[in-house]
């Protein structure tokens, strides 16, 4: 059975998003997405700067066998990207909520609304068992 | 959807995914993609192929036939020796890829892709000749694929007979494995050294649970469709609807070696093959190694300048040699090694060039008779 944090926010595309400082969050896929996908060799990411919109692809990965589009959970701009997936790509699978994080988004409008958007915990476990 | 004898023993793998494989529940992992590809590469590894089809081929008659529908020398064949073939539309397209085992001058054994097993049984059907039976086994025969450099090691602890002297191509035919009758082959489809293991369907469970245990200490772990596939494309197997179809040729596969145009009495095809082969090959399966960062897959077309010049048929990041890889087949001109082309990767035109295939070869001496 994957893992779900307790304290993070959770979209339908199985990524989640963690308010991290002011309007930033930070976002990567779930456990059980990196489960579905298998071994990740390939992170896309948006560049830093880039407009993003909730619900819209900014990326994709790549697993040995697959390529899934890297949907965002909020609408904002990217103000940071992890930049070691481009050497490590697996950390998403080792380390989804941890070390494979993907960017970072300054989110444009009220960070509470965009975060309410999403889903709890519980209510992702519900998804996903 | 179609199971096999051994669907039950997956969900004791609590990474096992399964999914839909032309109609048939198959684990396209064990643990992991990765892991199960370095295992074969390193170690050995386990398949359940069981989706394959076997069709036998029995009479008098039954080589001529052969002879007839597929692409190889079927008489150059002894009792205990296995060709790699095809059978081809009169156009030349290809109906099917297959393995011939010549199990006696009146019997043959075809093993046919899972895919297209119905298919081929008909197109066989409807050209028998003279006293000719088929008769499709599928249902009844499962088969396992023992593959990796410690195969034969493997096998000498369960196989009552010295399988390990099994040159290439050769099987035979009463063997035994965990005390069950098995027809055991020095065949595969992933690069490596390896045995295909064909037994009655019942027998299965057996045999499986015996071989995993026996090689346990060397490291032997089952392996799922995702490796086979990542094991294959290294070493340029050719995956039936990637590479080969009814509008794909094995000429313009690189299979030439396996399309004998002057054995006697010819065979379906021959004519449209000749006539590609006389006036040169248009299209080309080629590899590529991506320059720019990004991942080739099947159906993605590669662009020079504003034309398209041809198709991805598979491509994925190499698991031996995390090297970006793809296979395409390209207009001619596009063909020579070094040439640069540009992939549109979802979008985006990205760089690669034409490079030499294998990608990966074993380091022992090649068998013969394998696609290369």
């Amino acid at each position: 059975m994957s893992e779900v944090k307790e304290n993070l926010r959770y979209s339908e595309e199985h990524e989640w998003a963690e308010a991290v400082e002011g309007k930033t969050v930070r976002v990567g896929i779930t456990d059980h997405a990196q489960c579905l996908l298998g071994d990740i060799v390939f992170v896309e990411t948006p560049e830093v700067g880039a407009g993003v919109y909730a619900g819209e692809s900014m990326g994709s990965i790549e697993s040995i066998k697959t390529v899934s589009e890297l949907y965002s959970p909020v609408t904002g701009k990217v103000t940071r990207v992890n930049a070691s997936l481009v050497d490590r790509p697996e950390q998403v699978n080792r380390d989804p909520y941890g070390e494979g994080w993907i960017v970072e988004i300054e989110v444009e409008g009220d960070l509470e609304a965009e975060l309410g958007k999403l889903m709890t915990a519980d209510r992702y476990r519900q998804i996903v068992d | 959807m179609k199971r096999t004898p051994l669907f039950p023993y997956y969900a004791g793998y609590p990474a096992v995914r399964c999914i839909d494989f032309g109609g048939w529940e198959l684990p396209v992992q064990f643990y992991g993609i990765q892991m199960e590809h370095d295992a074969v590469r390193g170690q050995a590894g386990l398949f359940d192929v069981s989706h394959m089809g076997e069709i036998w081929v029995t009479g008098q008659y039954a080589e001529t036939f052969l002879q007839q529908l597929t692409t190889n020398d079927v008489s150059r064949l002894k009792p205990g020796q296995a060709q790699y073939t095809l059978m081809c539309v009169p156009e030349g397209g290809v109906v099917d890829d297959l393995l011939a085992y010549k199990i006696a001058p009146d019997q043959f054994l075809l093993v046919v892709n899972a895919s297209n097993a119905e298919a081929d049984f008909e197109w066989l059907n409807e050209h028998l000749i003279g006293d000719v039976v088929l008769e499709d086994r599928s249902e009844r025969t499962a088969l396992l694929a023992l593959q990796g450099p410690l195969a034969a090691r493997i096998m000498a602890r369960v196989a009552a007979d010295d399988v390990g002297e099994l040159p290439p191509f050769h099987f035979r035919f009463d063997a035994e494995v965990c005390g069950r009758k098995a027809i055991v082959s020095r065949t595969g489809y992933t690069g490596e050294d390896g045995f295909e293991i064909y037994v009655d369907a019942g027998d299965a469970p057996h045999v499986w649970t015996g071989l995993l245990q026996a090689g346990e200490p060397d490291g032997l772990i089952p392996a799922g469709l995702g490796a086979r596939d990542t094991l294959r494309f290294e070493a340029r197997l050719p995956l039936y609807g990637q590479e080969l179809s009814k509008r794909i040729t094995p000429l313009e596969a690189g299979l030439g070696m396996f399309v004998k145009l002057d054995k006697t009495g010819g065979f379906i095809g021959r004519e449209a093959l000749a006539r590609q082969k006389e006036e040169g090959l248009k299209r080309k399966l080629v590899g590529l190694e991506m320059v720019d960062r990004g991942i080739p897959r099947s159906h993605y077309p590669v662009f020079v300048q504003n034309r398209t010049v041809g198709e991805i048929t598979t491509g994925t990041q190499s698991p031996t040699l995390k090297r970006r890889l793809g296979l395409a087949l390209l207009d001619s001109e596009y063909a020579g090694l070094g040439t640069e082309v540009w992939v549109d990767i979802r979008g985006k035109r990205l760089k690669a060039v034409v490079v030499k295939t294998p990608f990966y070869k074993k380091s022992q001496p090649s068998r013969e008779g394998e696609p290369s």
